[in-house]
């Protein structure tokens, strides 16, 4: 592999992380409206929401991919690979998110809540200055052995033409004939992106256990 | 249910709590039955009576933390419904300490005791902060409001929790057992802090077992049993002469444990 091939590689990398990005960011929106309006006791609201989960975490993220690039433009609506590509990955993270911070404002104690009802602070204070900091911190752990998953997950866009990391990888192997050392390489540098996340993740887990002796 | 809309004039006898014929079902279970209760201005209650009789129930539904579905309840001549318009007027006026105290742990001790007057009544940062530190050094703990709660002995985070509420400038403190999660040799900071408000003249509703406050502080003591108010009488009368036979119960098992 000479450094031009190399170099390739990396320009996929550049798009894995930009896909990884833009679908965290907006998933992190999505999935707070999600989880909010999961936990609002507003009975459709709640109903709507746990069904969305439900879809998205009971059907492949290969075939929600499939459904977005290719039934939307059945439907008429043509999207470029960029953004609809972005559209599944933020759909998919919006339904993971949602339910694991769903599981970390439930987590926070009743208490708190009732306290701050008893203060008469309305809802939105309730949840910003509240609930929300708890959960969150809650759920750090979580979000972030989701984020690892998100970014290994974004290889499936490879699938409907859109040149990451792992379709850049395929193309340069096609190329020299070394899959074995192509994929190698492509391997430690998704390595490279998740393992110091999941070291963070898994340092985070431990302060939080400490915090709460 | 129109006989208490003229009791709410400003006089000294004024009703600051009206409870007229109360119910409250979870589902089939009935947690309160007739609960009828009217509390004056400045007037000491202490609601005692074996668990699962209702009283913090009881208490809970004065600041619709649990809502009820039968009679009226009224605060300074808010009737309480349920729209968020009266619940938050009433609110304004009740505070309230809870058996966990309830402090916002990822919060100082003062933020704790900002956070409701900024958001709530919209005080700016310096007039919060300076009531807070007044109300802190009330309850005698001003040298620990930069620390967290997790930091705080059990007694200390009590003593917070009130001055917290106190920070809303209440008309009415409920205690829903404000010293039955401390260790012993803490009840009675906690109860001397009590105690103090009670003397500045604060109108308190508190469910507790310390026998000793009720004999001290409280103007009527109220013993529930099932969801229905049984018995009440100051102080007094209540510990010498209970006429039920459920009271004196009551009182044999909880004198002879202390």
């Amino acid at each position: 592999m000479n450094l031009g091939e190399f170099l390739f590689l990396l320009s996929g990398l550049k798009w894995t992380v930009a896909l990884s990005a833009i679908a965290f960011v907006f998933g992190c929106a999505g999935g707070l409206a999600i989880a909010l309006m999961r936990t609002s006791g507003i009975v459709p609201l709640e109903r709507a929401t746990a069904g969305y989960i439900a879809l998205f975490q009971g059907t492949p993220l290969l075939m929600q991919l499939f459904v977005v690039y290719y039934g939307l433009a059945l439907l008429g609506l043509h999207l470029n690979a960029w953004v609809a590509v972005s559209l599944g990955f933020t759909l998919h993270a919006s339904a993971y998110l949602g339910e694991i911070w769903r599981g970390a404002i439930q987590a926070v104690p009743r208490g708190q809540t009732e306290a701050s009802s008893a203060l008469s602070l309305k809802y939105v204070s309730r949840m910003k200055d509240v609930v929300l900091p708890q959960a969150l911190r809650i759920s750090l752990p979580a979000t972030i052995g989701f984020l690892v998953q998100l970014i290994k997950g974004t290889s499936l866009a490879s699938i409907v033409g859109f040149t990451e990391l792992a379709r850049a990888g395929n193309m340069v192997s096609n190329q020299i004939f070394k899959p074995l050392l192509v994929f190698g390489v492509v391997g430690i540098l998704y390595f490279l992106m998740c393992w110091p996340l999941s070291l963070y993740g898994a340092h985070l887990e431990r302060r939080l256990a400490a915090a709460e002796r | 249910m129109t006989r208490h809309d003229t009791a709410m004039s400003g006089t000294a006898a004024e009703a600051m709590i009206v409870m007229a014929e109360v119910e409250k079902w979870y589902g089939s279970f009935q947690a309160l039955s007739g609960i009828n209760l009217s509390v004056r201005r400045g007037e000491k209650i202490v609601l005692c009576g074996p668990s699962g009789s209702g009283k913090s129930t009881l208490i809970r539904c004065i600041n619709h933390l649990e809502a009820y579905q039968k009679g009226e309840i009224r605060v300074g001549g808010t009737l309480l419904g349920d729209d968020g318009r009266t619940i938050d007027a009433v609110r304004r006026e009740v505070g309230m300490v809870f058996q966990h105290f309830n402090l916002f742990p990822h919060m100082s001790v003062l933020r704790n005791c900002m956070l409701a007057p900024m958001r709530a009544l919209g005080i700016g940062r310096k007039e919060a902060e300076a009531t807070a530190r007044d109300l802190l050094a009330r309850v005698k703990i001003i040298e620990q409001a930069d620390k967290y709660p997790a930091q705080l002995s059990g007694g200390q985070q009590q003593r917070v929790a009130i001055a917290r509420a106190l920070c809303m400038r209440p008309s009415v403190m409920l205690f829903d057992e404000p010293t039955s999660a401390l260790d012993p040799e803490m009840v009675k900071e906690v109860l001397d802090t009590m105690v103090a408000l009670a003397e500045e003249g604060m109108t308190m509703i508190c469910v507790t077992h310390e026998m000793g406050f009720a004999r001290q502080v409280a103007d009527r003591v109220i013993f529930m049993a099932e969801g229905s108010i049984v018995e009440e009488a100051p102080p007094d009368i209540f510990f010498t002469q209970p006429r039920h036979a459920r009271t004196r119960k009551f009182l044999g098992e909880i004198l002879r444990s202390h």
